[in-house]
């Protein structure tokens, strides 16, 4: 019997609606939307007459763009209004970029049901086709403008930038003042994928433009939602329950109130409030406060390094129901019949985002209780909306957002119930003035969702000629998805695909695979971190993979080459990083490992170390990443995306570890949750290969290559199997002395 | 009593209590918002200003500390961005999510203004005590050496 289940990963059909309007101007409008039953109403428009534009051109030929996706430093706030303006033919110098309103059933993205959600990878993936119709459609209503102006066939114009010509007549004519006499028709003109500009005709896609919001990152003006600043504004700031489901049930407000600037202390659902005139009397009334906590659920008892190891003994054992993820073939018959079985037992901690502006809102809620604004930096803007007008029992469109500049996201900013969104409204709502809340540093960890610890118990099959015939996977970890987002995970039909992504065999050539999750309970507030399920995942099966290929005695890139034969474009990335990395010719010392991944995008990366053997750490030398994302649509900052993920994944590998007892996250700041600093880095090398393909996705890419390229890097230079992320200097002396 | 002090070039004062840490009389109560808390401990130097013309850790430097003396803050670096670091930091691209840069800047400044002509390695010395959760770093490092190059 065959069955694959993947039921996320299949996305959902993107059908259109296509309505145009003129409006203030030329407007474009657009209605791109699918299945947004499982997404609340945000402030939707319904009507063409209320309806938001996507594209504005001034009379002085400024081409207005919406941009759905917020800027957390991965670039797609430009790239996407470029990816339209590319088919408009708009001169970029006049473009600008308008942050798009949280009106989902306009600008949601098709990659996630019509969310607006800037996450996964997935903004340039799932947004360029319909945004390169939809540029191409804007130029053809031009066209046809020009056409009628002129009296000439539409077939006899072309256009420049921002410009109509008709080459018989040597006429010109911009499309500022093409937008004064334009008339928009009803129904969007007929425009198909195929007849979309050639690639080799780009005029932006694939040239680098320097990100719209770049030079007020350099002189302190950018605006994040912590710089807001508004007339009657206090602060507040939360001490919110350290366990999942607590409550206050007993406060002591006493000390708090003597605090000097301290106005007023809240009691919230799930913590206590501190109101004050100044961030500093608010952080130092939350420490004078004494708040005994009543705790619902398992997780009051909870401690991750026993809870680690029950974990594995579930992943070992199978003592409890699992559901599967992938399955293909006859995974038990096929590791009966195989040759040879291999097996390893694989853990990951729980990580922390460590995103660097601390989670924090602004809120302002009417002197009526029946209106709210908010300013904030969140992943998920129709989300926000609607957790606020949740939490105030009012309509969301009587919420108006602002959303900001993101000081960083990697996830933790996209939950459903927007945790560090409601304190600002709650507090706001109590006291009917904008309130910034702020949390600490101390707060974003005690208060922190992590990437999900995971056990994995994998096993695998080869046949006679060496060749992988089964593999089976078979993961511990919380259900992180619902604990992010219980509608996703309820519409994925109770699939933990945060949780589990990575775990599937893509593109390597093996016949019988069963991957699958037992899930855990622990009560401990778990998220999609970037990378997802992929960095425990690949860690899990590349560095099993290596083992194999070494007990099998074939070099482990001839091995991968050998399980990818027939796979082009992976087998390209494995090649080119071997040839980067000068890959057989090892310095003296030293060990090299590689690693590959199919993440839509396809990757390889190889890594250079040396291991002290007195201190057990880890020296990374260097380390080489190739990537094919298909058309990169902003080549330096697919470079540098890849840079920043592969820092990233050089912490989780080697340094970062969240704990906890009794429930209650032990780490505190940046002194005992070790981030990468500068004299970490090696030197990084990023090629692109490039392809014709469409774009998929390069923010997290290369993150999951780290960990795996670093232990068969480590295999390499001294025999020894590293299984636990992160590889602290203990646990490699610990593994080096066993 | 107020306390007194010059921000970048400006005779300003608080009533901020004296124990108040400078980043939060600078960020909220004179409003300059470019330099940014991130740990409030020291340990990540994303509030990094210049107090005279030492770098200074803004979270850890009680306002009183400050009465009389000069403050610099990104904003006071130039008012166009034609200070050499600046342009180096957008000619290479640094920024991603940008929060930690105004204090990467301001650290880059103090290197160069005590050492013009910096070696790799006192580069890596120098910076690493500002973190950068979006892995800027090898750009920040080909920064400050253009920065140096053209200065």
């Amino acid at each position: 019997m065959t069955k694959t289940i993947r039921s996320h990963s299949e996305l959902p059909q993107f059908t259109r609606r296509q309505v145009m309007v003129g409006a203030a101007g030329l407007s474009f409008a657009f209605v791109g939307c699918q299945n947004v039953a499982d997404t609340p109403p945000s402030g939707a428009a319904s009507s063409s007459k209320e309806m938001s534009p996507w594209v504005t051109i001034g009379a002085d030929g400024t081409v207005k763009i919406m941009a759905p996706a917020v800027e957390m430093g991965q670039g797609s706030r430009t790239s996407l209004p470029l990816i339209l303006a590319e088919e408009l033919d708009a001169d970029w110098d006049k473009v600008q970029i308008v942050p798009a309103p949280p009106i989902e059933s306009i600008y949601g993205n098709p990659g996630f049901g019509g969310m607006m959600y800037t996450a996964g990878s997935y903004a340039v993936f799932a947004y360029y086709t319909p945004l390169r119709i939809f540029g191409a459609q804007v130029r053809q209503v031009l066209l046809q403008n020009a056409a009628r102006h002129w009296k000439v066939p539409v077939d006899e114009l072309s256009t420049e930038p921002n410009t109509v010509v008709h080459t018989p007549t040597n006429r010109r004519i911009d499309y500022g003042s093409i937008s004064t006499f334009a008339e928009v028709p009803e129904i969007a003109p007929e425009v198909s994928e195929t007849s979309l500009k050639d690639p080799a005709d780009f005029r932006l896609i694939g040239k680098d433009v320097m990100r719209d919001e770049l030079p007020q990152k350099v002189d302190g003006s950018a605006q994040y939602s912590i710089d807001v600043q508004l007339p009657g504004m206090i602060y507040g700031a939360v001490l919110r329950t350290p366990v999942f489901g607590g409550t206050p049930e007993s406060v002591d407000k006493s000390k708090a109130l003597e605090v000097d600037g301290v106005l007023a202390i809240e009691i919230l659902p799930y913590g206590v409030g501190v109101l004050a005139e100044t961030p500093w009397a608010a952080f130092e009334g939350k420490k004078a406060l004494s708040v005994g906590w009543s705790i619902e659920g398992p997780g009051d008892t909870f401690n991750s390094r026993q809870g680690i190891e029950a974990f594995a003994k579930d992943a070992r054992t199978r003592s409890r129901l699992t559901k599967a993820w992938e399955e293909t073939g006859d995974v038990q018959s096929a590791l009966s019949d195989a040759a040879r079985t291999y097996k390893g037992e694989f853990r990951s901690d729980y990580a922390y985002h460590a995103q660097m502006e601390p989670l924090n809102a602004v809120a302002s809620v009417s002197s009526d209780g029946k209106t709210c604004e908010i300013w904030c930096g969140t992943q998920a803007q129709g989300v926000a909306v609607a957790a606020t007008a949740d939490a105030l029992g009012i309509s969301p469109a009587q919420v108006k957002l602002n959303d900001m500049l993101l000081g960083g996201g990697f996830g933790r900013r996209g939950p459903r119930d927007q945790d560090f969104v409601i304190d600002a409204v709650l507090l706001s709502d109590r006291v009917k003035r904008p309130v910034k809340v702020m949390w600490t540093r101390e707060d974003d960890l005690r208060n922190g969702r992590f990437h999900p610890m995971s056990a994995s118990f994998v096993r695998a099959g080869v046949n006679a000629d060496g060749q992988v015939t089964a593999w089976h996977h078979r993961k511990a970890s919380d259900l992180a998805t619902k604990s992010q987002d219980p509608v996703r995970f309820e519409a994925a039909g109770q699939t933990d695909f945060i949780s589990m992504a990575g775990t599937e065999i893509k593109t390597y050539a093996i016949a019988n695979k069963l991957s699958e999750q037992v899930a855990q309970y622990t009560g401990m507030r778990t998220i999609a971190l970037r990378g997802i399920g992929y960095v425990h995942n690949k860690f899990v099966t590349e560095v099993l993979l290596d083992e194999i290929a070494l007990g099998e005695g074939i070099d482990p890139i001839e091995y991968r080459l050998d399980l990818l034969s027939g796979q082009p474009r992976a087998t390209k990335v494995v090649e080119k990083v071997a040839e980067m990395s000068n890959w057989g010719n090892t310095p003296e010392g030293h060990g090299l490992g590689v690693a590959y991944i199919d993440y839509k995008s396809q990757l390889a990366a190889v890594v250079d170390v040396t291991v002290n053997s007195r201190s057990g750490a880890i020296k990374v030398h260097n380390i080489w990443v190739a990537i094919d994302c298909g058309i990169a649509v902003q080549p330096d900052n697919v470079v540098a995306q890849q840079i920043g993920c592969t820092v990233y994944g050089l912490g989780l590998a080697l340094s970062e570890s969240i704990s906890m007892n009794q429930g209650i996250v032990e780490q505190t700041n940046f002194h005992n949750y070790i981030v990468p600093r500068i004299p970490d880095v090696p030197k990084i090398e990023v090629e692109i290969v490039h392809t014709p393909n469409p774009p998929t996705g390069a923010g997290q890419m290369a993150t999951p290559l780290i960990a795996p390229a670093i232990s068969n890097a480590v295999a390499a230079a001294t025999g020894v199997r590293l299984r636990h992320m992160p590889m602290t200097p203990e646990r490699v002396l610990s593994a080096l002395n066993a | 009593m107020p306390i007194s002090f010059k921000l970048n070039g400006e005779s300003v004062s608080t009533n901020a209590p004296p124990e108040t840490p400078l980043l939060w009389v600078i960020r909220e109560g004179l409003k300059l918002t470019g330099t940014k808390f991130g740990c409030g401990a020291g340990q990540c130097g994303a509030c990094m200003v210049h107090l005279d013309d030492q770098r200074t850790f803004s979270c850890q430097t009680p306002v009183s500390a400050v009465e009389g003396h000069e403050v610099t803050t990104i904003e006071g670096l130039s008012s166009d961005s034609s200070h050499p670091v600046q342009k180096a930091w957008l000619a290479e691209s640094v920024p991603q999510c940008g929060y930690c840069q105004s204090g990467q800047i301001m650290s880059a400044v103090d290197l160069l203004n005590r050492n013009p002509n910096p070696s790799r390695e006192e580069i890596i010395r120098h910076m690493s005590t500002n973190i950068c959760r979006c892995g800027t770093y090898p750009r920040i490092v080909q920064a400050i050496e253009r920065a140096a190059r053209e200065g």
